[in-house]
C-alpha cells in the first residue's frame, strides 16, 4: 500500500469500515478514534503502514455475539448522543477511560474525552453514560 | 487532506535509523506534530524513517540519581509510570497535561523535544528539571543541556544526521514540591502559557527554585530572575508575587490570535504566582 495512506482512509475506503468518521482531519475532533493494541488513537493522524501487525478495533468490533458492548448499551440508555457523528470515536475513547480506571470521577471522565468533540449534547449525557457503564460493570 | 508522496522505511535499530538519516530521511516518532504538518503540506519530507519499530527506544529507567527516558516513550507511558510519578512528579504531571488522551497514547518525549514547538508542554518541565538530551549520530553520542538544545522556534541544537536517544531528568526526593500549570489553547490544547516549577525548602528558607516557561516566547526558557528573587527567601505570598512578576523579564513575548503579547505576559505572571504557591504548598 502507499505509505501516505492514512489509517482512517485505509479503514473506510479499503476495508469498508465506515464506523470511524472523518470530522476535522486535523487531529482535534476525535471522530476517527479507533483502538490500536488497546490504546485509543486518532486514525487520521497515523499512516496505515504504522499499524502493520497491530490489533485494531473500530466501533464495528465492540459488539460480541450480537450483544452490544456495555459502553454502547450505556450510551443508548443514557441518550449519550444526538446526531451520532462523534459517537463511534466517543465510545472508543470512553471505553479507554474504564479500561484504565474502572471507577472514574466526573473530572476524570471529562479529562478522558477531552480529545473528542461533540457539538450536540453538551457532554453531560455522555458523562452520564460513562458513569452508568462503570456502574454496570461494577454491579 | 493527503500528504505528498514519500518513501517509508521502518528501521529495526537506532543505528539503522541513523544510517537512513544520513541519506536524508526524516525521523517519524509518534507523528502527532509531523503528520498534521505533512497533511497541510507544511512538511514535505521525501523519506520517513519510522522509529516505532525500534523496540529498545521506549523505556523508563532509574540510574544513579536520574531517570533515563527513551526517546519513543509515549506521554501516556510517562504520565502513568509509577517510577516517574514518585521520582520525577513534575514530568508526570506535565505529560498528563499534553494534548488529549489519543495524542498522549501516540506522542513521544523525543518527538516533542525534537520538534521544539514554542508552545509545547514538555520543554517547560525539562527546563525546570535542567534535563539533558542525549543525541546520537554517526560519530557517537553527546548529552546536550536542554537550555542549549532548545535553540529557537522549531529549531534545536541537533546536527543533521543526529537523533535523540534519551532524555535524562533528575530524581526529586521528598521535600521537593512541583507544579505544572498552563492556560491551554481551547482547540489544540497547546499552552498559550505554561509554567513548570520545582521548589525545595532547606529549613526556613527556599534552597532551590526552578521555573520553566513555555508558550510565552520563541522557545521555552528558565525564568532565572524569578528563581533568584525567591531563593534564600521564606516564600511569603508577597515574595511569591514579586518573584512571579519577574517571570517575563527580558523576554520578547509572542503575539498571535490566541493572545496578544501584553496579555500573554500578564497570564505568565498570574500563573507563575499560582504555580509557585502550589509547588511550595506541596513541598511542605
Amino acid at each position: 500500500m502507499e505509505p501516505r495512506l492514512l489509517l482512517i482512509h485505509y479503514l473506510r475506503e479499503v476495508v469498508g469500515l465506515t464506523g470511524p468518521h472523518i470530522g476535522c482531519e486535523t487531529s482535534l475532533c476525535g471522530a476517527c478514534t479507533v483502538e490500536l493494541d488497546g490504546q485509543a488513537v486518532k486514525s487520521c493522524t497515523m499512516f496505515a503502514v504504522q499499524a502493520d501487525g497491530a490489533k485494531l478495533v473500530t466501533i464495528e468490533g465492540l459488539a460480541a455475539d450480537g450483544k452490544l458492548h456495555k459502553m454502547q448499551e450505556a450510551f443508548w440508555n443514557e441518550h449519550g448522543l444526538q446526531c451520532g457523528f462523534c459517537t463511534p470515536g466517543m465510545i472508543i475513547a470512553s471505553k479507554q477511560i474504564l479500561d484504565r480506571n474502572p471507577n472514574p470521577t466526573e473530572e476524570e471522565i471529562r479529562h478522558g474525552i477531552e480529545g473528542n468533540i461533540c457539538r450536540c449534547t453538551g457532554y453531560q449525557h455522555i458523562v452520564n453514560a460513562v458513569r452508568a457503564a462503570a456502574k454496570a460493570a461494577g454491579a | 487532506m493527503i500528504p505528498q508522496e514519500f518513501e517509508y522505511s521502518a528501521p529495526k535499530s537506532l543505528d539503522e535509523a541513523i544510517t537512513l538519516l544520513g541519506r536524508g530521511a526524516k525521523p517519524l516518532a509518534g507523528g502527532m506534530s509531523l503528520i498534521p504538518m505533512m497533511k497541510l503540506r507544511l512538511a514535505v519530507p521525501d523519506h520517513l524513517a519510522d522509529l516505532g519499530r525500534i523496540k529498545d527506544l521506549s523505556y523508563i529507567r532509574e540510574h544513579s540519581g536520574s531517570l533515563l527516558i527513551g526517546a519513543t516513550t509515549t506521554h501516556y507511558a510517562v504520565e502513568s509510570s509509577a517510577l516517574v510519578r514518585s521520582k520525577c512528579p513534575l514530568l508526570a504531571e506535565t505529560a498528563a497535561n499534553i494534548g488529549d488522551v489519543q495524542v498522549r497514547n501516540r506522542g513521544t518525549i523525543g518527538g516533542s523535544v525534537a520538534h521544539a514547538d514554542p508552545s509545547a508542554d514538555y520543554p517547560a518541565a525539562l527546563q525546570a528539571l535542567e534535563a539533558q538530551i542525549v543525541a546520537r549520530g554517526s560519530k557517537g553520542e553527546r548529552a546536550i543541556p536542554i537550555d542549549s538544545f532548545l535553540a529557537d522556534t522549531f529549531t534545536t541544537a541537533l546536527e543533521p544526521g543526529e537523533i535523540i536517544r534519551e532524555v535524562i531528568v533528575p530524581i526529586d526526593g521528598a521535600g521537593v514540591g512541583v507544579c505544572y500549570q498552563k492556560v491551554a489553547q481551547k482547540a489544540s490544547g497547546f499552552a498559550v502559557v505554561g509554567i513548570a516549577v520545582r521548589i525545595q525548602r532547606g529549613g526556613e528558607k527556599l534552597s532551590m527554585v526552578r521555573v520553566g516557561v513555555t508558550g510565552l516566547s520563541n522557545r521555552a526558557y528558565r525564568a532565572t530572575h524569578t528563581e533568584r528573587a525567591l531563593e534564600g527567601r521564606t516564600g511569603t505570598p508577597a515574595e511569591i508575587e514579586a518573584a512571579a512578576n519577574l517571570v517575563a523579564q527580558g523576554v520578547d513575548a509572542n503575539s498571535d490570535i490566541h493572545a496578544s503579547a501584553p496579555y500573554r505576559t500578564h497570564l505568565a505572571k498570574i500563573h507563575a504566582a499560582r504555580a509557585l504557591a502550589k509547588a511550595l504548598a506541596r513541598a511542605e
